[in-house]
């Protein structure tokens, strides 16, 4: 007869320890046999430059710290949190190298030490991602994105990147601040102008003839396979003709992006349309309900997630349309138009800069939208909470 | 209000589903339909309240309506038919937004199906937060906040677990012993007809004719007493050996289908 074990679920080798710890301690213990960079040719250690002036060892131990209070914290979360600081402080040493003037190229023990360290921002994430509330919807989301622009940073720089390949996020940054009239004024005219004049206009259009359209339906047979010839449409193509019949000024872009937004608008408002139950229409009849008014309290409330849809989609399509029509004409602004020039003139900071405020306003009217449609279709299926 | 149908024929293209129905359904009387499924009884509902038009033949209505009856002939669905984006009170207050009440008025007939239904602690949540039973009640809150004359349920029990279906029949018969309002309920389930009804219309499967036109003699408040169980066994078995052949057809066609 054998006796049950100490532990009955203890399975397999998987649960004698914490695997993912162990691998991170051997990676680092392998980092500080290699040196952390370069001063002046000669390879500088974990330790020898102790008097040379390096602060590695201290980083060293914070977060060798971190790991340890992290491992004994009473709650596996606030654990996670301690450990989330040891690796702040990890990411923070190749930056501190930078500035003490190492070269980091050849520094095979820090880049060992950051992929140790990456490991543990991965084991961080995991149980931060399992928390309910702001932790899991804000702050994992935000940290991914501020690891990937640290990572960005630190490795362009390391890695001694020319700048005009890809500058680190930091001269980006700063090129935002040194240019912000010039970014401003572009804005206002490709954002504020001719991306939401011709959204409006697009989306709207599309609105109006798809609730038509259901109306009179040889008018949705028509205008169905049209939707799809028009979304091959090549906005390059598109733009310089619209230039030409619209002029120079907002109006030619506003006409790009009427054609871009309108048939997936229409499509979407016509799905939207038809997604009312057979049952929920019968109740509609059955009360005396005419056509404006089964429209209006049921169907349209019904098609709310697909007109979103639509929205969404045409959100991001009228800003790509605004800017590649401008460079095919316009007054001298707008974010095309400096994206086309200051290539010209490598002056690609500024490039960079207006590519980051195109990203902005794209993820935040996309953004926008989708918290509009969480507040007015919270009944929805789609946003049942998960 | 009284039901008159006579010669009732409904074709779907090719496919007849009601071929020659003659009905009356008397002032105050509640006539379950049952039937194979597919024999038109829905088909038979639609036409009653007036959202499908009959191929040919005739449907009336005579009577006179009750006070305040904003929609004489009114439907209680197998789905609820509840707008997903309403809670509870204003599900209720759809079907009386078009008539010009007053608030006062409003609010007192959505209060008063909250009351009947036992709803008023749940008139802000919304459907998908009630049971299946809770949203049946609904449904029927919602038929009688404008007073009907008649009543179309359409398998309004069907949805719903064996439990919940008797908490709701308790519901209906409580319903129709203060108010006489006149019901043509349609079902495919033997013991709410027997519950329920009055009188049981057996269709036969498609083409849907009259088989048979069964009245139930117990008064329905004393069907649940032992003593009338020998008589309803009676008519059950009847209306059991009706239904069977019936369905046994209708099931041997579909397999051929």
């Amino acid at each position: 007869m054998s006796t049950l074990s100490a532990d009955p679920y203890r399975t397999s080798l998987r649960t004698v320890a914490d695997w993912g710890l162990v691998a991170i301690a051997v990676l680092t213990l392998a980092a500080l046999a290699l040196p952390v960079g370069a001063l002046g040719g000669a390879p500088v250690g974990w330790f020898g430059g102790m008097m040379g002036g390096t602060l590695a060892p201290l980083f060293l131990i914070g977060v060798v710290l971190a790991v340890v209070a992290g491992r004994s914290a009473p709650k596996r979360v606030w654990g996670a949190w301690v450990e989330l600081g040891g690796v702040a402080l990890a990411w923070l040493l190749p930056l501190h190298l930078l500035n003490e003037g190492v070269d980091l190229s050849a520094g095979w023990g820090l880049w060992l030490f950051l992929v140790a360290a990456t490991l543990l921002l991965w084991r961080v994430m995991g149980v931060l991602a399992g928390v309910p509330g702001w932790t899991r919807s804000v702050v994992v989301p935000g940290l991914f994105g501020l690891g990937l622009l640290v990572g960005w940073e630190v490795l362009v720089r390391g890695f001694q990147v020319p700048a005009i390949l890809l500058p680190p996020p930091s001269r980006i940054a700063s090129a935002l601040a040194a240019h912000a009239p010039v970014l401003w004024d572009d804005f206002r005219q490709t954002v504020l102008t001719s991306v939401l004049r011709g959204y409006v206009m697009g989306c709207g259009a599309g609105f109006l003839v798809a609730i038509l359209a259901d109306r009179l339906p040889f008018l949705a047979r028509g205008l169905l396979p049209l939707g799809n010839l028009a979304s091959a449409i090549p906005v390059v193509g598109i733009a310089p003709i619209m230039v030409m019949w619209f002029g120079f000024d907002w109006q030619s872009k506003a006409a790009v992006i009427v054609v871009m937004t309108f048939f997936p608008m229409m499509i979407n408002t016509l799905a939207g349309l038809g997604n009312s139950e057979r049952i929920q229409l019968d109740l509609m009849r059955s009360y005396g309900a005419g056509y404006g008014r089964t429209l209006v309290k049921l169907r349209l409330p019904n098609a709310l997630p697909f007109l979103f849809n639509g929205l969404k989609i045409n959100s991001t399509l009228a800003l790509i349309g605004a800017i590649v029509a401008e460079f095919f004409g316009t007054p001298v602004v707008g974010m095309g138009f400096r994206i086309s020039t200051e290539v010209a003139r490598m002056n690609l900071d500024i490039v960079w800069a207006t590519i980051a405020v195109a990203a902005l306003t794209g993820s935040g009217l996309y953004g926008g939208l989708a918290l509009l449609e969480r507040a007015t279709t919270a009944w929805h299926p789609s946003m049942r909470r998960r | 209000m009284r039901l008159l149908v006579s010669d009732l024929t409904h074709r779907y293209d090719d496919l007849t589903v009601l071929d020659g129905i003659d009905l009356t359904l008397a002032e105050g009387e509640i006539l379950a339909v049952i039937g194979p499924s597919g024999c038109g009884k829905s088909t038979l509902l639609g036409i009653a309240g007036g959202i499908v038009a009959p191929t040919s033949g005739s449907i009336r209505v005579e009577g006179e309506v009750p006070d305040g009856c904003l929609n004489p002939i009114t439907f209680i669905f197998q789905d609820f038919a509840l707008l997903p984006w309403r809670n509870v009170e204003d599900n209720i207050a759809l079907v009386l937004e078009h008539h010009p009440l007053s608030t006062a008025e409003r609010r007192e007939r959505i209060d008063d199906g909250l009351r009947r239904m036992g709803l008023s602690e749940f008139r802000k949540a919304l459907p998908k937060q009630l049971s299946g039973g809770m949203r049946q009640r609904v449904g029927i809150a919602r038929a009688l906040a404008v007073r009907p004359a008649m009543l179309l349920l359409d398998e309004p029990l069907s949805a719903l677990d064996a439990q919940t279906r008797e908490l709701l029949m308790d519901d209906f018969l409580d319903l129709w012993r203060r108010e006489k309002t006149t019901a043509l309920y349609v079902t495919h389930n033997l013991d709410e007809a027997l519950r329920l009804a009055d009188r049981v219309c057996v269709l036969s499967r498609r083409p849907g004719r009259i088989r048979e036109l069964v009245t139930i003699d117990e008064p329905r408040e004393r069907r649940q007493e032992p003593s009338a169980q020998a008589h309803l066994a009676e008519v059950r078995d009847r209306l059991w050996h009706l239904m069977k052949a019936e369905a046994q057809m209708a099931d041997r066609e579909i397999a051929r289908a």
